[in-house]
């Protein structure tokens, strides 16, 4: 695929990693933001190419692993609904909830279908008038304008059978709530290349200048990956604390201006819990009150759900780069990938399902642990 | 999130009052909904995430990209691989 | 019977609720108390309603092999026998039809065991309503197949459920074939040393299906590579006659016929992904879908474990084939890491590929 596999070629890392070695001359903590880079650096193996001195920390850039428990709980009895078609990614299907996962629901009788996209949801509306179609609306910045069509046209069409339940989150305020931890150790972002190819860069200086780290916006194939390390350790080494635009390809600083007047449109701003972590304010959208004939947490009384995250899950911790998951006392005992605890294990760019392949074989995933800052 | 591929415009068309397009990812045709970026013609380049184009390819920049990756691998070549001769003597020891 | 697909309609409401008392590894089938779609998928939870529920039940010591087919001793003549369950929607596919995979599908497994395949058996279950010209026309595509594998379907039955419970067409086959004197092929054989061959590209007929699968549909021009594998394996046991581990990696992929191996032999498998031969549109499919091409279903290929001093010679014969023409080696079998495979990326690292745990789905993110 063109514009792809270019930057797949290995032949093109060994330049690039050889200028993160040679700029690279005391420990540091990079942060990659988004579920899909850490999928890339797992996929790919990349974090075993760096220096020792560059430590990579997975961020809570997963939807799967941050999408609220009470969220999952409530989707679930939506699914469970006789009347309802209950539309998902597929990424959804197996994250636990207190009791059951999407899948348990469709073996149970629920009629839950994956799509690739939420159009594909519209026309399910389309096709059974007499069904309720159920929409799972997650996900973050770069999810969220196609989500915001579906509803968007559904209202348009006055499609009164289709329904959306929201939960999308935001990066930038993630961010500052990493940075405001009090055991942070994230001296450097990439930030997610894609989430700025819709949002542009403009929520970002304010934080790279409050907190004083480098934040470079980075692409997701393995020389894109490599390239925005190269240059948040060239900014670290020198002192930097910049927004520096390591994807200019599908980054552009004003973003895409028309996805951002729809986001503008359909949702709304509002607090998020995020799984593990806890409420961030701010950081998440809902459907404004202009849409709410189409929003299912409206549609649906699913009350009288009791939520109850596991006791042992850690996944909190580990999402905000403060514990290891081998450091957890469940990992590998209670929860594994075939009895997750909780979405961190679940997700396939989990921090603790990919800590958990590599523990097996005996790697290290993760170079030596950069020494405290100071 | 964030999985999201670069494809080829080859048609464009109105359905339904949205505009779509037919793209191609190096041979695999999809329809794909060009609603965020109305004026991409065909034989442009998009980034598409969950059946929509969301930002435009720069293809310059793609290129200059490559270029400056390639012009770090001489410059490493020129002087030495230090990756190299690090990955060698971890082989050797393990 | 060494894999299982998910029972539907009748069968599924008559099974009664197993008694938990007597099971010696509850886990983790006692966390669901009903069929989910992933019991069918191939992966690390079919293999365990295998061995915790149905292997308990009723399996003996033939069972306890769990290859693709059982090997039989009868009346001095080595047996092979195998049976599979055909449930794909849709029906029809690029490429191929049920008709196609049922002959093939069991044929493959009867080859897998080193038999020459010879006779069939084939059931039909009919939802009520289908239209007859689609039976006729999956019947045709079996009957085509069926000669074209060299097997002959010798009995069969039919039975109809109620409307609504099925996908039209559901069909079961077993098969029987000769097993040649010298040959013992199974998993338990892969051995450090080994040289792992796969006989051609991956990842044609999972893209196949899923290009037609509502929800997904793309154009590509990707067919089923469903083919049957009787005569590969011939011209490759006309080389020597130890091989030690065939397996055709159908659902799971290439993944989960690794794993497995690995898993029955207590040997370790080391890959290179850049000698995995993979199509560029499947490569490209999988990109799309956020797919990864080594867990994605092969209806026509077959993966071997062979003797490093014959490796030259089978890489051979299997080229000469023209069901073998893509045939490359990927890698080899170590002591190291038992039980495990391993892949070195092609940037130099190292990365596990587990056991899939049950369908792999499309994902965002």
């Amino acid at each position: 695929m063109k514009y792809l596999e270019e930057f797949q070629n290995p032949e093109l890392a060994a330049g690039l990693l050889a200028d993160i070695r040679a700029t690279v001359t005391r420990p540091w903590a990079l942060m990659e933001v988004c579920g899909g880079q850490t999928h890339s650096i797992i996929r790919h193996a990349i974090d075993q190419l760096l220096p020792d001195e560059v430590e990579l920390i997975h961020g809570p850039g997963c939807p799967v692993c941050v999408t609220p428990l009470e969220v999952i709980d409530r989707a679930l009895a939506i699914a469970a609904r006789p009347e309802v078609v209950f539309c998902s990614f597929g990424d959804m299907l197996r994250v636990p909830g207190t009791d059951r996962d999407l899948f348990r629901v469709r073996g149970e009788g629920g009629d839950v279908r994956v799509v690739y996209s939420p159009l594909d949801a519209l026309r399910i509306a389309r096709e059974n008038p007499d069904r309720e179609v159920v929409f799972f609306g997650i996900g973050f910045e770069t999810t969220a304008p196609p989500n915001a069509m579906a509803v968007h046209v559904a209202r348009k069409q006055g499609l009164r059978n289709f329904s959306m339940l929201v939960s999308h989150v935001r990066v930038p305020p993630a961010i500052e709530a990493i940075m405001n931890s009090p055991d942070c150790r994230v001296q450097g972002f990439l930030a997610a290349g894609h989430v700025c190819s819709v949002m542009g860069t403009d929520e970002y200086p304010a934080l790279a200048e409050r907190h004083r780290v480098p934040i470079v916006v980075t692409g997701f194939e393995p020389l894109d990956i490599l390239e925005g390390i190269r240059r948040t350790v060239r900014q670290l080494e020198r002192g930097e604390h910049t927004v520096d635009n390591a994807y200019p390809r599908a980054v552009r600083p004003e973003g895409n201006p028309a996805a951002r007047a729809m986001l503008e449109d359909v949702f709304e701003v509002t607090d998020r819990a995020w799984r593990g972590i806890g409420v961030i304010p701010q950081s998440g959208w809902r459907l404004s009150p202009r849409y709410r004939d189409h929003d299912a947490e409206h549609r649906f009384d699913v009350s009288g759900i009791t939520t109850r995250e596991p006791a042992q899950c850690r996944s909190g911790e580990v999402l905000q780069g403060l514990l290891k998951p081998h450091e957890c006392e469940a990992f590998g005992t209670t929860c594994t990938p075939r009895t997750p605890l909780g979405a961190t294990m679940v997700s396939s760019e989990g921090a603790c399902a990919a800590y958990y392949l590599y523990r097996r074989l005996g790697v290290p995933a993760a170079p030596q642990e950069a020494s405290p800052v100071g | 999130m964030c999985l999201a591929v670069p494809g080829r415009v080859t048609e464009v068309s109105e359905r339904d009052g949205t505009r779509m397009a037919v793209m191609d990812f190096g041979g695999v045709v999809k329809d794909v909904c060009l609603e965020y970026l109305p004026d991409l013609g065909v034989g442009e380049y998009a980034i598409v995430h969950v059946g929509f184009a969301l930002q435009r390819l720069d293809e310059e920049s793609a290129r200059r990209t490559l270029q400056l990756f390639e012009e770090l691998g001489l410059l490493q070549e020129e002087f030495g691989d230090p990756w190299e001769a690090a990955g060698a003597a971890e082989e050797a020891g393990r | 019977m060494a894999d299982t697909e998910t029972l539907t309609g009748a069968d599924a409401r008559a099974a009664a609720a197993p008694d938990l008392s007597g099971w010696s590894c509850p886990l983790p089938l006692r966390d669901h108390p009903r069929v989910v779609m992933g019991h069918g998928g191939g992966g690390a939870m079919s293999a365990e309603l295998v061995e915790n529920l149905f292997a308990p039940a009723f399996g003996g010591p033939a069972l306890a092999g769990l290859g693709d087919s059982a090997v039989l001793d009868l009346g001095g003549a080595r047996l092979a026998f195998s049976t599979d369950s055909y449930v794909v929607r849709p029906l029809f596919f690029p490429g191929g039809s049920i008709g196609d995979l049922a002959v093939n599908g069991t044929v493959n497994d009867l080859a897998m065991s080193g038999a020459r395949p010879a006779y069939l058996s084939c059931g039909f279950i009919l939802e009520e309503g289908v239209e007859m010209a689609v039976v006729d026309r999956v019947a045709r595509a079996l009957g085509a197949a069926a000669r074209a594998a060299g097997v002959e379907v010798a009995t069969g039955d039919t039975k109809v459920v109620e409307s609504g419970h099925g996908d039209g067409i559901y069909l079961n086959t077993a098969g029987i074939g000769l097993v040649p004197a010298g040959v013992d092929i199974r998993p338990q054989r892969a051995a450090p040393g080994d040289v792992v061959i796969v006989s051609g590209a991956i990842g044609l007929h999972g893209v196949a299906i899923m290009s037609v699968r509502e929800g997904l549909e793309f154009g590509v021009e990707i067919q089923s590579d469903c083919a049957p594998l009787g005569g590969l394996v011939e011209a490759m046991l006309a080389v020597t006659p130890d091989l030690h581990v065939l397996r055709d990696p159908t659902r799971g992929g290439l993944a989960a016929a690794l794993n497995e191996i690995a898993a029955a032999a207590g040997v370790g498998v080391v890959i290179s992904e850049r000698a995995v031969p993979v199509p560029p549109q499947v490569a490209n499919a999988c990109a799309v879908l956020g797919l990864d091409p080594m867990y994605v279903a092969n209806e026509g290929k077959l993966v071997a474990f062979v003797p490093r001093r014959e490796a030259d010679a089978v890489l051979d014969a299997m080229r000469a084939h023209p069901l073998g023409a893509g045939a490359a080696v990927i890698g080899e079998c170590v002591t190291e890491h038992p039980g495990m495979v391993v892949a070195r990326t092609g940037f130099g690292g190292t990365r596990v590929v587990d056991l899939p745990m049950g369908e792999q789905l499309p994902r965002i993110c």
